[in-house]
């Protein structure tokens, strides 16, 4: 098999979107990455369905989730593996020890396409699922467009059960009217 | 300088039954032995994220007064905040700042730039309503009405020195109790 016959097709900004408001999620916080740049943060800071906080940290965005999670205001953060890297320890006290419902996006910026993330050549890359999993905190991969009806069912059940929650986005997805 | 036991006895009248406030650290446990209430917001976790919490709650309810009571100490682990508060610029949101100088839950060490950082100065620059120092209780007294009919963010940093010793009950504020206690009184009056 080819590396080129190993690539799926990339999941399409305009359906994460869609998935996103399927789940009620009307606050994005955020932290610009380059993953989703161009089909996810800048359509939804276009959208008026979306409430766009722009903060300048990433832990920031933990609080600001859990916060509004007290009145179920449902809210995503969107940053990058190193805003989750950075923000670790919120995580772990603010979504874990305290078991509120933090949704996250992450890009996974130096991912190649046809590579697994967990066998990926970027350090900064592999490891982020076995650090989540260290923390015992749910992660869901979004390597491809088979993979976004996954979204709105994973971000419901966040709510219903309190548990953090975190998207891992393995290839930048598609604009509008791109094709792979 | 202002004993912080004295500072928030004087705010306590002046918070409404539907105010939320948000504490961290010694500030927490000085307000909670003084005006023990369910609409107190305790469990902010660490490393200075309360006023991201209250930035969140007022994104939340922005109806609401917010009162953030702050750590000089945990204010300097999140000063990106600020920007991002006066971004958003909560119209209800009053951010008190206890200034002591140091981390005085961790053994009294003083803070970076203890003495000289101006929080004041740093949260007008950053783009809040309005900021200002007090050094007397009789001035924070008398500000107290105006701060919280400012539309805000507004910032007001207190030079403080410890008052009475309150205990520092962590179990509580990072309890299951506590946050079930803040999320049944918020939502029994959503409006």
């Amino acid at each position: 098999m080819t590396a080129s016959s190993r690539i799926s097709p990339p999941p399409k900004g305009e359906d994460i979107i869609a998935q996103l408001k399927k789940a009620g999620v009307g606050i994005i916080i955020s932290v610009p990455d380059i993953v989703t740049s161009d089909a996810l943060l800048w359509p939804i800071s276009k959208d008026p369905d979306f409430q766009l906080i722009r903060v300048c940290k990433e832990d920031e965005g933990v609080s600001i989730c859990a916060a509004l999670s007290y009145s179920n205001t449902r809210a995503l953060l969107l940053m990058q593996q190193t805003g989750l890297m950075d923000s670790l320890n919120a995580i772990r006290a603010i979504a874990m020890d305290y078991h509120q419902p933090v949704c996250m996006m992450v890009g996974l910026q130096g991912k190649a396409p046809d590579e697994t993330v967990l066998e990926s050549a970027s350090y900064g890359v592999r490891i982020v699922p076995p650090i989540l999993d260290v923390m015992a905190l749910k992660h869901v991969g979004i390597d491809s467009d088979a993979d976004t009806n996954k979204i709105a069912p994973a971000i419901d059940a966040a709510y219903e059960t309190g548990d953090a929650l975190c998207f891992l986005v393995g290839q930048s997805p598609l604009m509008a009217g791109e094709t792979a | 300088m202002i004993q912080r036991d004295l500072a928030l006895t004087a705010l306590r009248p002046l918070v409404g039954p539907r105010d939320l406030v948000v504490a961290v650290y010694q500030s927490c446990f000085d307000w909670l032995a003084l005006c023990p209430r369910d609409l107190n917001y305790v469990s902010t976790g660490a490393m200075g994220q309360a006023s991201s919490h209250a930035l969140g709650l007022a994104l939340g309810h922005p109806d609401r007064q917010i009162i953030v009571l702050d750590g000089d100490g945990s204010l300097l682990m999140n000063l990106g905040s600020l920007v991002t508060i006066a971004n958003v610029r909560p119209k209800h949101f009053l951010h008190i700042v206890f200034e002591n100088g140091v981390y005085e839950v961790n053994g009294a060490h003083p803070t970076p730039g203890s003495g000289n950082v101006d929080f004041a100065t740093m949260a007008k620059a950053a783009g809040y309503q309005d900021a200002k120092c007090y050094w007397e209780l009789d001035d924070l007294e008398a500000a107290l009405p105006e701060l919280l009919a400012t539309d805000g963010p507004v910032m007001a940093v207190l030079k403080t020195v410890p008052g009475a010793a309150y205990p520092r009950d962590y179990k509580y504020i990072h309890s299951e109790e506590a946050r079930n206690n803040f999320r049944a009184a918020l939502n029994s009056d959503p409006a």
